[in-house]
């Protein structure tokens, strides 16, 4: 194993516990290690692409973790085309979001705790991506899910903080149940854990049958939709999406990395990497293609009416991932993990530029209070409109090329929910468009809303901050080169790097139609840019006036249809009511006390009466051991 | 060296040298202690480094006449499911110890006495290898631990005690019952090697095996016989907490390890699933009802329910992952609940509170304080990394293998643990800062000592837990294959009930 994979995971490992450890003395030089490591790991990371761009694909174990029985797993490093797209994604923004954290954090009291936990999570991303069985990715995925709990709830004083990372916590729990019973299942069907073991074995399994819980499933799909479970909790599909709306309490950078570019998007890879299996099961990839297609609907028209300038973005995020699902569920696996690709940039772009707004304004993050900040922040204004306008799909910028191969791919696929998919995609794309600009148009344009006091403060923010935004800005514009298509006279380059691991999927139209898709999509993307134009800059009383008129849906849209009340009410409350109320004082205390002290008062109570026979007349006593002999010699010689 | 016999009697003599201390010095008593607890440790380490992994045969035996009209034995030895429990042992002991420095100022000398008899009495529980000798240690823990909780527990100790006693009391008579019974059909042998020798006839066997039941289920213990322990751990003194969960609790699994498993083998086989459905209401069970605890010695004691749910459930699914990930959970659980009872030890030195709603925002205060007790409290959450991880994935890996229901229904255990440790945590070290709790020192040098073992053994089992699987792999071989793999005809528990009438 080359010695920079090795190193990859190893040098945010030493600088979490080193920081960890010397905080109090580093003080606000906490953050030179975690860069430096971030650093390192990025170095790592394009020598694994180099290297696998080259052909060469690392698959080996470092040591063994568990032996029991038959079960045996390692901790080991799996790098192929899939894992080094994945690396740069990881290292590259985790780096951006360190430097950019020095300015964002810079004089918060627990400054070196935000570093350590900065590298915890890049090493547990990487850990995740890197390994080369289920159980080392189950391991990532939960220290992922750690690190996710830790940094949302970072400013653990405020009870909504602490909230949020305990809810994002066992919210995914619901996930990592389904995950480790497929997970389970895989070892029991395949004796195995490893990859390329399972991967190998895998159509043999075709048509064989198991039964769950009385129900007998296609092996295949079961173990396709527990591992699928897993993917609905980490990257916030319906109906786990619940956490990470609140997510947001957590720093911005923190959102930017964990909540839009990285963790999140943890689902997709886990079904990206493991195609093969998913490839066996129509019903499953059918079930993902329609979650993911409903959660898109869904997540956007949340995203149009809430007013948090972070929440807005954060629906934005499930929608898109949603996306990533449906180019997984019609089998374009390459398409998902290309939009898992731009989408990283443009909205860690997105939630970066957002928190050099948020740092403007003094912690505000209420939209109704910005306004015309346009020219108080130069360059986080045109880098936010460059990130608005690829996530909206304008021709040339990264969102355009990977979401239109997955409307494309949806539109061609063979898999029966590929028609119903793209429709939503297409409608989606027109409400995207629309609520990025919404919140582009109402934070920059118009007149300033806040305070004077806030007004009075002002400014852009330092360039620690406004150079990793104009570099993520680059990466918005760019990132989606590499997979231009043909008619476009590119060469498809992504797909064709992917295919050894995801396989190609083509799809089989004529020139006109692609075209055709092509032009409705960019026309639906530029509507949804024109319509909020005209709505928030030219005509800025419309909006109020369309929420009268449709009062009773924005009830909906603004509570995001009650689905956290949904939960409380039929899952939170019953619990902790049947805890109390049931277990504590009816079975605990009641039924199961009642018999462990009732059995001894009983005794009490024939005591007193036995007591009775104790009455000190010998003549008594002798009656009675004359009976017993009897009674002894009768079972002796009778029985 | 009889190294087996000196672990049990050196603490038990080393107390008697306690006893003619003068009780106005506890500082000598206290060094006393501490010298005789950290002694028994090293003494302990050749079980480790001289334990040979390759064998399922006892190790370091001894084997003397005794009682000769019986054909009593004095017989110690360990094996690969023994000997991990004793260093367990004279590990927490020594913790114990040391976290019982300020907080034990009544009567401290009659207190160490008891902790160090207590320790020679568990050490010979593990090691007796003959039936007799057995019992009597096992009967024998119980009075300095009853001493232990009803002299220096809390306000209601004396209803705590009570209650501990008789519980495991009554188990322990239908046990000594069974044993007597097995005495006559096996041979008249105490010796537990000699007694799995024999084939016994299902119907005795079935019996036997609830005569045990009793005892260990009482112990372990399994819904719904539990209700002994959240009482007494509340009431007991830390150090007593942290025996009680740490190791003697685990003595109901060993049990079911040591005798009924080997001793009745189709006994077992036939109670699998009987025996897994209790573990699974006793996880969930546990679980849900730690969630409306305001009492946070209570809410570990039932928690307490639900990881011993774990261990049973692993236990009795009868195969290789199952059992080595039964006995790892045991050790894991010692180890994280016996760190949770003494962090939560440490902490009501200072505040002399056990109300989850005296508390909130700690993680100010006691920063450091409050990384130790994320860690244990993410280790009993089992995430990976941490020992609980690993002894909850073999444990619902090995109930899949056999059962698959029976790990789907255990997995929720994974939600509700997370639910009741993170809000729990929330509620001590998070939130708006209690204004009580200004002020209040940070952990010292000696509390850092206490928790640093049991958080680096977290670590390390978490990441190399072969360290400990190693020792176990050949004995749970040894052992799993008695037991018949063909199961019988009908397995459910009406037909071994109807097995049992005449």
């Amino acid at each position: 194993m080359p010695l920079y994979l090795v190193l990859l995971p190893l040098a945010p490992l030493l600088s979490f516990l080193l920081t960890l450890l010397s905080g109090k003395w580093m003080g606000s030089r906490a953050h030179r290690l975690p860069i430096l490591a971030a650093s390192i790991s990025l170095g790592c990371a394009l020598a694994a692409g180099w290297d696998v761009a080259h052909g060469v694909v690392t698959d080996a174990d470092f040591y063994t973790w568990i032996t029991a029985g038959d079960l045996q797993v390692s901790f080991g490093f799996l790098v192929d085309q899939l894992t080094a797209a994945m690396l740069i994604v990881v290292t590259s923004i985790s780096l951006l979001v360190h430097i950019y954290s020095v300015g964002y954090m810079q004089g918060d009291p627990s400054y070196p705790r935000f570093f350590a936990y900065l590298s915890l999570f890049t090493f547990s991303m990487l850990m995740l991506v890197l390994g080369n069985n289920f159980l080392q990715l189950f391991f990532g995925w939960e220290a992922v899910g750690l690190s996710s709990y830790l940094l949302i709830g970072f400013w653990h004083q405020k009870k909504s903080a602490a909230d949020a990372g305990k809810k994002a916590f066992i919210v995914n729990r619901f996930g990592d149940f389904g995950l480790s019973l497929g997970i389970m299942l895989v070892f029991v069907t395949f004796g195995t854990l490893h990859y390329q073991e399972v991967f190998q074995a895998a159509p043999g399994i075709v048509g064989q049958q198991f039964t769950l819980l009385g129900l007998t499933f296609e092996l295949p799909t079961l173990i396709a939709l527990l591992l699928f479970c897993g993917a609905v909790g980490k990257s916030a599909m319906i109906p786990l999406h619940v956490w990470l709306p609140d997510a947001m309490e957590g720093p911005t950078p923190v959102s930017a990395l964990i909540h839009a570019a990285t963790m999140v998007t943890a689902g997709v890879f886990l079904v990206a990497r493991c195609n093969p299996l998913f490839e066996l099961s129509s019903v499953a990839l059918n079930v993902i293609t329609v979650v993911g297609a409903v959660t898109c609907l869904f997540a956007a028209t949340i995203a149009l009416v809430q007013t948090d300038i972070k929440r807005v973005v954060a629906y934005s995020t499930v929608s898109q991932l949603s996306y990533m699902f449906v180019a997984c569920g019609v089998g374009a696996y390459s398409a998902g993990i290309f939009h898992l690709f731009t989408h990283a940039y443009f909205k860690a772009l997105l939630f970066l530029g957002c928190g050099s707004v948020i740092h403007a304004m003094g912690g505000e993050q209420d939209v109704r209070s910005m306004g015309g900040l346009k020219k108080y922040l130069p360059i986080t204004y045109w880098t936010f409109l460059l990130a608005s306008l690829s996530i909206s799909g304008a021709p040339g910028l990264a969102g355009f090329f990977s979401k239109d191969e997955i409307l494309l791919m949806a539109y061609t696929t063979n898999i029966g929910s590929g028609r119903f998919a793209w429709f939503i995609g297409l409608v989606v794309a027109f409400i995207t468009a629309f609520y990025s600009f919404r919140l582009f148009f109402l934070t920059f344009h118009g007149r300033f809303r806040g305070s004077t006091e806030q007004r009075d403060h002002l400014h852009e923010s330092p360039p620690v901050m406004t150079v990793p935004l104009i570099l993520l800005a680059v990466g918005a514009v760019t990132a989606g080169w590499l997979g231009s298509p043909e008619i476009l006279g590119g060469h498809s380059m992504w797909d064709h790097f992917m295919a050894p691991v995801l396989g190609r999927a083509e799809a089989h139209v004529p020139h006109f139609t692609e075209w055709l898709l092509m032009g409705i999509s960019v026309f639906a993307g530029l509507s949804g840019i024109w319509l909020a134009y005209h709505l928030y800059v030219r005509r800025p009383e419309l909006p109020g006036q369309l929420r009268e008129s449709f009062s009773e849906t924005y009830r909906w849209l603004v509570n995001k249809y009650y689905v956290d009340e949904f939960y409380v009410a039929v899952l939170v409350q019953p619990a902790i009511n049947c805890s109390r109320y049931v277990l504590s004082a009816f079975a605990d205390a009641t039924l199961i006390e009642g018999v462990v002290n009732g059995v001894p008062r009983l005794i009490g109570r024939a005591s007193g009466r036995l007591r009775r026979l104790q009455s000190g007349h010998v003549q008594h006593y002798l009656a009675a051991m004359a009976s017993g002999a009897v009674g002894l010699l009768v079972w002796l010689y009778l029985v | 060296m009889p190294i087996l016999s000196v672990l049990i009697f050196f603490p038990m003599l080393a107390a008697l040298l306690v006893l003619p201390l003068d009780k106005d010095r506890p500082e000598r008593i206290k060094a006393v202690a501490l010298a005789v607890a950290v002694s028994e440790f090293l003494l302990s380490l050749p079980l480790w480094s001289s334990f040979d992994k390759t064998t399922h045969l006892m190790q370091f035996v001894e084997r003397h006449r005794w009682i000769e009209p019986w054909n009593v034995q004095y017989a110690l030895g360990v094996d690969g499911i023994s000997v991990l429990f004793v260093l367990l042992t004279t590990l927490l002991t020594v913790l114990c110890v040391l976290v019982s420095w300020r907080s034990v100022t009544e009567k401290p000398k009659e207190f160490f006495v008891a902790l160090l008899f207590l320790e020679g009495t568990i050490v010979g529980v593990f090691c007796a290898l003959d039936l007799f000798l057995f019992y009597i240690f096992w009967e024998a823990m119980l009075i300095p631990m009853f001493l232990i909780i009803g002299v220096w527990g809390g306000p209601r100790r004396l209803y705590a005690t009570v209650k501990f006693f008789l519980y495991t009391l009554v188990g322990s008579l239908l046990m000594l019952v069974g044993i007597i019974v097995l005495y006559r059909a096996g041979g008249n042998t105490f010796d537990i090697l000699a007694l799995a020798e024999n084939q016994y006839p299902i119907r005795l066997q079935l019996v036997l095996f609830w005569a045990f039941f009793a005892a260990f289920a009482v112990k372990v213990p399994m819904w719904p016989v539990h209700t002994w322990l959240p009482d007494a751990h509340t009431e007991a003194p830390t150090a007593g907490s942290v025996i009680l969960a740490g190791i003697l609790i685990k003595m109901g699994a060993y049990g079911f390890l040591r005798f009924s498993m080997p001793l009745f083998p189709n006994a077992t086989r036939m109670m699998m699933e009987p025996m897994m459905i209790l573990s699974i209401i006793g996880i969930i069970y546990g679980g849900l009802i730690c969630i409306s605890q305001s009492d946070i010695k209570r809410l570990i004691a039932y928690s307490s329910v639900s990881h011993m749910g774990f261990v049973t459930l692993g236990l009795f699914s009868l195969n290789t992952q199952g059992v080595e990930g039964g006995i790892l959970q045991m050790i894991n659980h010692g180890i994280v609940t016996g760190a949770l009872f003494l962090a939560i030890g440490i902490v009501y030195e200072r505040t002399h509170s056990r109300a989850i709603a005296d508390y909130g925002g700690l993680a100010s205060v006691m920063p450091v304080f409050a990384g130790f007790f994320m860690l244990f409290t993410l280790a009993a959450i089992g995430l990976p990394g941490t020992n609980g991880f690993v002894g909850e994935f073999l444990v619902l890996l090995g109930a899949f293998s056999s059962r698959s229901w029976a790990a789907v229904f255990a997995a929720t255990g994974l939600i509700i643990g997370a639910w009741y440790m993170l809000w729990l945590y929330q509620r001590v070290f998070f939130n708006p800062p209690n204004p009580g709790l200004q002020g209040i020192a940070a952990i010292n040098g000696r509390e850092i000592v206490v928790l640093v073992p049991l958080a680096a053994l977290i670590l390390v089992i978490g990441f190399v837990p072969n360290l400990l699987l190693d020792y176990m792999h050949v004995s749970v071989a040894h052992l799993l294959a008695r037991i018949p793999q063909a199961e019988p005809a009908a397995t459910g528990p009406l037909h071994a009930l109807a097995a049992l009438l005449p």
